[in-house]
């Protein structure tokens, strides 16, 4: 256990840094990236000023060390926009997007377990066919339309919810729900698949054969075991949550990290494109790590290996 | 029984919605009643037929600009069908190809494919999709290629452990003892042994796409005005919305429709094709 | 080694399971069982052997009322105690299952689930049916542990079923079963996956157990060896039907279905059965049995196949309690 968390941990060192690679090499894909700052009015005095100013002059591979160095000591530089240290532009958003995303992934476990459950239990039912139906509809669904929609009939008719911002939790309902759509078909589908598997289970027969409840054959022989899978994908799915609220946050107006990245990208801030990604990136190599965790918590073998 | 026929028939709805929006898309010149592009200030926001007021000649009503929506509709069609497919060429192309190489020849190489699809797992999706668009400039294929960079992961792992399913096969050991090159027997007995899995991921990774696509021409980052893509068309109506709600109702009703009928295509062919799920 | 009659039967003359005309049909297309009818007594071992295949877990799963779905079961009667089982709920059948009739699976390595210790897969066997608390429970699990011969009980019931060899499972497998002192154990195939000293002293256990509580055992096995070991009764099966059916002594020294002689073929000594010798030593296989099937599923591989084994097979009585079923007359 302990050589395999060690053996994900260099891995997972190895990954962030490539990603930092990444993040770099895309603000410099533009090519000369001292004219987008400076922006289209600007005159070449300014654009040499730029230039020299954020060290842009200097070769590419001594501003990817440079970079790589100060991201490793937690500076990951100032945005061009706010005049402000970028760690500190996301620490004030991160309360907003954290809120939004554990919003969405408990709203999405709330539906796809227990409907993963029903369908189980009838599978080839008529209501395992509902489930499905409401798995592919979730798929199909795209969210920035579903925010819409939902913006028209609860914020303007029937003006039971805020439209934008985040005054209070009653901001997060909507933006919540849309997100937590874009999970549950997977959760669903996955929660589905390991209770057939588990209810078919010899170790449920067994528990049969005990003569325990209904409730405790399902709830706990079987669902404990169907849980793990759904555990380790909850982790990723809430790295993909946080990275997809880019679309919801600009559609609610909520002033998270992804609104924070989609106005800066549209203003060309590259610092603070660059930190954001590098940012998500590592929250999602941190949660896939804690989801293998949890997994070996769950799964009494895992803990032993 | 009625599970076995509402499958089959999900199965050939999707298909004849894929088949029906992928007609329109080839044909649009011919279909369209307008100019997609031809504005009429006067005849601005007109209703569709099925609402008070409607105007002859515009089934689907006018946008803000007074183009004519169904022909716009139809354009739009092509881009997304457009966007799905040359997305799923092109991610298929790398993921399918690293997969295979993993799978194949395990050991180091399988290590390194399994490092790239890591990092590429962990790289926020919609954000660097947006960032390179933004950067590079938006335009057709900058969308194609972005999407088609960052969307092959799930090709790489299907293919990946589909071919080290393939490969301890006797016929593939046949092959190997038989002395045919390691490309002959990737390209010649690998690859014909799963491509029915790869079908299947192709047209979940064609949905993501257009999905995709949408979601960055609504938030401006992806296909330019004024080409009709059905994710700009909902964000360019979207001031309008709360009056005349059907501007965003019917591009959205497009997109939904479409996305839907690929992935119920898709789960058909899985059960006919006997695919696995997921990898 | 130990035979049968030493015991000396406390055999109640009540049986504690009655079956009567069990018919089990999968997916409509498959008969597994087709009329089975047994009797098991308290304080008697009676033992179901048959080739693989030829339906005895499906039988087992019946009488508990564990078959999946797709599985179509119908009996004139499947009583315990006298109490019809047919009619009862689920609920109600919950409640005689694990506490008053138990089993023992076939597979002991998948059998137990791997997420939980195996002090509290045994205790709440217990805990469901007497209450109690978990204190007793374990006390409880410890103490069998120790009967069925697991070395450092109190260790084991903190362990996980990943950390117990194949043979530790089934005997945690069989511990669990007497959690709530059944009257009906059907153990099958409780000792396939054990070596043979293992195997012997679980066998020695259950004959143990059967004498100081009376327990009526229903056990499924290979292995003519163990039957000649420990069975009072046997009923040989094959394709889904009970075609011979005898005290133990009497099978051994007069089988009398062609089929369960060709299993006895291989004893040299009638009576003493060599222990290599598995079933299904006869050419050919076990057929599947469709519906609509009529006269004799041996025949086809019997030497003394005729024309009229086509027709309905009468049942012939050898003895006042040995039946079989077959046209010849021995
Ligand atoms: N769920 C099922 N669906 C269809 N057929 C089944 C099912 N379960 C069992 N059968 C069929 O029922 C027959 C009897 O199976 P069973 O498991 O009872 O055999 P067995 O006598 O216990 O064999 P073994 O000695 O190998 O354990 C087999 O032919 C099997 O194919
Ligand atoms: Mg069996």
């Amino acid at each position: 256990m302990l050589t395999y968390l060690l053996r994900r941990f260099v891995l997972a060192l190895l990954v962030i840094f490539t990603v930092l690679t990444i993040s770099f090499a895309l603000t410099r894909l533009s090519g000369d990236i001292a004219v987008a700052i400076a922006g289209p009015a600007a005159s070449a005095e300014d654009v040499a000023v730029i230039r020299k100013t954020y060290g842009f002059d200097r070769p590419l591979p001594v501003q990817f060390v440079e970079w790589v160095r100060s991201a490793a000591s937690g500076d990951l530089g100032r945005s061009y926009l706010y005049r402000e240290p970028v760690s500190e532009l996301i620490r004030d958003r991160l309360p907003v997007t954290l809120k939004l995303g554990f919003a969405a992934l408990m709203v999405a476990l709330l539906v796809a377990i227990p409907l993963g459950i029903v369908a189980a239990m009838r599978e080839g039912s008529l209501v395992d066919r509902g489930v499905m139906l409401v798995a592919l509809v979730g798929q199909a669904m795209p969210g920035f339309w579903l925010a819409l929609l939902l913006i028209i009939q609860f914020g303007l008719r029937l003006q039971w919810l805020p439209i934008a911002g985040a005054e209070d939790w009653t901001g997060f309902v909507l933006p919540a729900i849309v997100l937590a759509f874009s999970a549950i078909p997977a959760l669903m589908r996955l929660t589905r698949s390991g209770m057939i598997d588990a209810l078919s289970s010899d170790y449920v027969r067994t528990a049969r054969a005990k003569g325990l409840s209904r409730a405790s054959i399902v709830m706990k022989h079987a669902l404990r075991n169907a849980a793990m899978p759904v555990v380790a994908v909850s982790a990723v799915q809430l790295g993909a949550l946080l990275g997809g609220s880019v679309v919801i946050e600009a559609v609610f107006a909520l002033h998270g990290v992804g609104f924070l990245a989609w106005e800066s990208i549209s203003k060309n801030d590259f610092p603070v494109v660059q930190a954001v990604v590098l940012f998500l990136a590592v929250i999602y190599i941190a949660l896939t790590l804690i989801a293998d965790l949890f997994n070996a918590v769950l799964d009494p073998r895992l803990r032993a290996a | 029984m009625m599970a076995v026929r509402l499958r089959l028939g999900g199965t050939l709805l999707g298909a004849a919605i894929v088949l029906f929006v992928a007609v329109l898309a080839v044909f649009a010149p011919l279909l369209v009643p307008h100019d997609p592009f031809a504005q009429d200030l006067m005849g601005r926001l007109a209703p569709p037929m099925w609402l008070d007021g409607a105007q002859a000649g515009h089934p689907f009503g006018t946008d803000q600009l007074g183009r004519d929506y169904l022909s716009r509709l139809i354009y739009g069609a092509r881009i997304s069908m457009l966007i799905g497919t040359a997305t799923v060429v092109t991610s298929g192309l790398i993921g399918i190809t690293l997969g295979v190489l993993g799978g194949f020849f395990g050991g180091l190489v399988d290590d390194a494919v399994m490092f790239v699809i890591t990092c590429r797992l962990s790289i926020p999706l919609v954000l660097v999709a947006l960032a390179v668009v933004s950067l590079v400039g938006s335009s057709l294929t900058v969308v194609v290629l972005t999407l088609g960079l960052l969307l092959w992961d799930r090709f790489a792992v299907v293919s990946r452990t589909t071919t080290m399913q393939v490969r301890n096969l006797d016929f593939v050991s046949a092959a190997r003892a038989a002395g045919c090159s390691r490309i002959y027997i990737m390209w010649h007995e690998v690859l014909p042994n799963i491509v029915h899995h790869l079908v299947v991921v192709a047209t979940l990774e064609m949905a993501l796409a257009i999905l995709l696509e949408a979601a960055l021409s609504f938030l401006g980052l992806g296909v330019p005005a004024p080409l009709p893509s059905w994710g700009l068309m909902i964000s360019e109506a979207k001031d309008y919305m709360f009056f005349t709600p059907w501007v965003i109702e019917i591009p959205g009703v497009a997109l939904f429709v479409l996305v839907l009928g690929i992935n119920l295509l898709g789960d058909g062919l899985r059960d006919l094709l006997g695919a696995t799920r997921d990898a | 080694m130990d035979c049968a009659i030493c015991w000396g039967p406390r055999v109640t003359p009540e049986p504690v399971l009655e079956v009567r005309d069990l018919r089990i049909r999968f997916g409509g297309v498959v008969d597994a069982v087709r009329g089975v009818s047994l009797d098991v007594r308290g304080g008697e071992t009676h033992c179901l052997v048959g080739e693989s295949g030829c339906g005895k877990s499906v039988t087992a799963l019946a009488i508990m009322g564990l078959l999946g779905r797709g599985a179509v079961r119908s009996s004139a009667r499947l009583a315990f105690r006298g109490t019809e089982m047919a009619g009862l709920s689920e609920r109600e059948m919950a409640k005689l299952r694990g506490d008053k009739i138990a089993m023992i699976f076939q597979e002991p390595m998948t059998s137990l689930n791997p997420a939980f210790t195996i002090g509290s897969q045994m205790a709440e066997v217990f805990e469901r049916h007497r209450g109690g608390g978990r204190r007793v429970a374990l006390d409880r699990a410890a103490g069998l542990l120790g009967r069925v011969g697991v070395s450092a009980p109190g260790l084991r019931l903190a362990q996980y079923p990943h950390q117990l060899s194949g043979g530790l499972r089934q005997r945690v497998m069989i511990a669990m079963a007497l959690m709530c002192d059944p009257e009906l154990l059907i153990a099958d195939e409780p000792t396939t996956a054990l070596d043979v000293t293992v195997q012997a002293q679980i066998l020695r256990l259950l004959v143990e157990l059967q004498r100081d509580l009376g327990l009526a055992i229903l056990l499924i096995t290979h292995d003519l060896g163990v039957v000649a070991r420990v069975a009072h009764r046997v009923s040989v099966m094959y394709a889904g039907e009970v075609v011979e059916s005898a005290p133990a002594t009497d099978l051994f020294a007069a089988p009398s279905h062609p089929y369960t002689r060709a299993l006895l073929a291989c004893v040299p000594v009638p009576g003493v059965v060599r222990r290599d010798q598995p079933l299904g030593s006869i050419p050919g296989t076990v057929p599947r049995m469709e519906p609509g099937f009529t006269g004799c599923a041996f025949r086809a591989r019997c030497r003394y196949a005729m024309e009229v084994c086509a027709d309905d097979v009468p049942l012939r009585l050898q003895g006042p309690d040995h039946r079989y079923l077959c046209q010849l007359v021995v």
